[in-house]
């Protein structure tokens, strides 16, 4: 189905009726054997069972990435496309990515605290990601202060695409600055994570997506919502008056 | 050409006269700075030690001030539609606007700074080096609130939100500012390498600032 057919707002609440309880189920199922495999990864040889932290650390981290890729193309698809659901799909993913942010940030002072010492450090990859959730908090309250759907999508597109430029300086701190924080072990030339860490992260990863997939459709579903209250409230204030 | 000349000439006009924010941000600046010491204790060796910190996030916080007002009051006596539709590209007008705004705003705290740093006890060298990092990163910190700005510019808590907005996003001038203004003093790096980085920020920050805050005042003013 190309994307101009889910233009009509309708048809993408019929499809999102029926996709969001098959997807809901998925992701349980994702996570219930994610987490299963977790339970049996071993344990680190120098952190133990600390090490286990990362497995929800890492795919939240991935996630409140891509969350704001997602707005960035709503962005594009806002401004450029002028795409009805653009706008729609990046506002619904805006809180959704602040959470994954968060909780990145939550489980890694949670590690950190045992690991390295310490709840924070000031390090390029931890002061990025903390970036990341204030830019994800300024794209909030700005949807949250213009009170015309269109026009805020149209701000909150270009700020979207302005904080953009902070995706790559996380994916890469750790590269370009001497950090506390690990390198890169995972990339497309390999992973120096053995296997038996590996998969069940990597598990978790596609749990994390599928429930980000499924947050961000029912979000999205009530933003549509949302707004034909808005319609209709503010076109039975007319007929009132 | 002479259309944009002529605006630079009409805002820093109005910058300097009654009403502006020019001589505003300077005072804010000194006041801020005063503030300090009271709040940390007059221990000369740790405000020489953080004197480039302060200095810097006062000068942030002295640039934020007057950026709200920058497209708003244009918004309010119509001149901005005026300004949309003159055939210089609104690239250039924004970026104009933004020289101006500096010219009147950013440059005042520069020129403060060594005098403002002799009551952080900063050494002569110290001076030169922060003086030198804020006048390069002063523009940027002015180029990316007017992306704030051309997106706060029809709203009442304008103000208030072009902070949450702006102040993240020029976190990378901030480090890398007071980094070399640090380098400068203590070391261990050269002073170039945190100063080209900053360089390579404002020279980003002067291209997307005026495309991006364009944009958002053609998306406003629809």
């Amino acid at each position: 189905m190309p994307l101009t057919d889910l233009a009509n707002p309708s048809r993408f609440l019929s499809l999102a009726n029926r996709a969001i309880p098959w997807l809901g189920g998925v992701t349980v199922i994702a996570f219930a054997f994610g987490l299963s495999q977790v339970m049996g990864a071993p344990d680190d040889y120098q952190q133990g069972a600390t090490v286990k932290i990362m497995y929800l650390h890492v795919p939240a981290a991935w996630l409140g990435m891509m969350a704001w890729a997602v707005m960035s193309a709503g962005a594009l698809g806002t401004l450029v496309w002028r795409h009805p659901l653009a706008d729609v799909a990046a506002k619904a993913a805006a809180p959704i990515g602040a959470s994954f942010a968060l909780l990145c940030l939550v489980t890694g002072s949670l590690w950190g605290r045992p690991e390295w010492g310490t709840y924070w450090v000031w390090d390029a990859r931890l002061t990025s990601e903390l970036v990341l959730f204030l830019l994800y908090l300024a794209v909030i309250a700005l949807w949250r202060t213009v009170e015309d759907p269109s026009r805020a999508a149209r701000a909150a597109a270009i700020l979207t695409l302005v904080g953009a430029v902070d995706l790559p300086i996380i994916k890469f701190s750790v590269d370009w600055w001497n950090t506390l924080h690990q390198g890169t072990s995972f990339g497309l030339t390999g992973s120096t994570i053995y296997p038996t860490m590996l998969i069940p992260l990597l598990i978790m990863a596609v749990a994390f997506t599928l429930l980000f997939v499924t947050l961000h459709l029912a979000a999205m579903r009530n933003e549509i919502l949302r707004r034909r209250v808005r319609t209709m409230r503010l076109m039975q204030a007319s007929a009132v008056s | 050409m002479s259309s944009l000349s002529a605006l630079l000439v009409r805002d820093m006009r109005i910058g300097v006269r009654v009403g502006g924010g020019a001589i505003m941000g300077v005072l804010f600046f000194l006041v801020v700075v005063t503030m300090t010491p009271f709040a940390i204790g007059p221990d000369l060796a740790l405000l020489k030690r953080i004197g480039p910190a302060i200095l810097w996030l006062a000068a942030l916080l002295a640039s934020l001030l007057a950026l709200d007002r920058l497209f708003a009051a244009d918004h309010e006596d119509g001149s901005l539609d005026l300004l949309l539709m003159s055939r210089a590209p609104l690239e250039l007008v924004v970026a104009v606007k933004g020289l101006a705004h500096w010219l009147t705003t950013g440059l005042p705290l520069v020129v403060a700074a060594p005098l403002i740093g002799l009551l952080l006890n900063l050494d002569p060298a110290a001076q030169g080096a922060l003086v030198l990092t804020l006048l390069v990163g002063t523009p940027s910190l002015t180029f990316i609130g007017l992306i704030g700005a051309a997106i706060a510019v029809a709203l009442r808590r304008g103000g208030l939100l072009l902070a949450i907005l702006v102040l993240p996003l020029t976190v990378p001038v901030l480090i890398f500012g007071v980094a070399a203004a640090n380098a400068a003093m203590v070391g261990p790096t050269p002073f170039g390498t945190p100063f080209t980085i900053l360089c390579a920020l404002t020279l980003m920050s002067l291209v997307i600032g005026p495309f991006a805050a364009a944009a958002a005042l053609r998306q406003e003013m629809e």
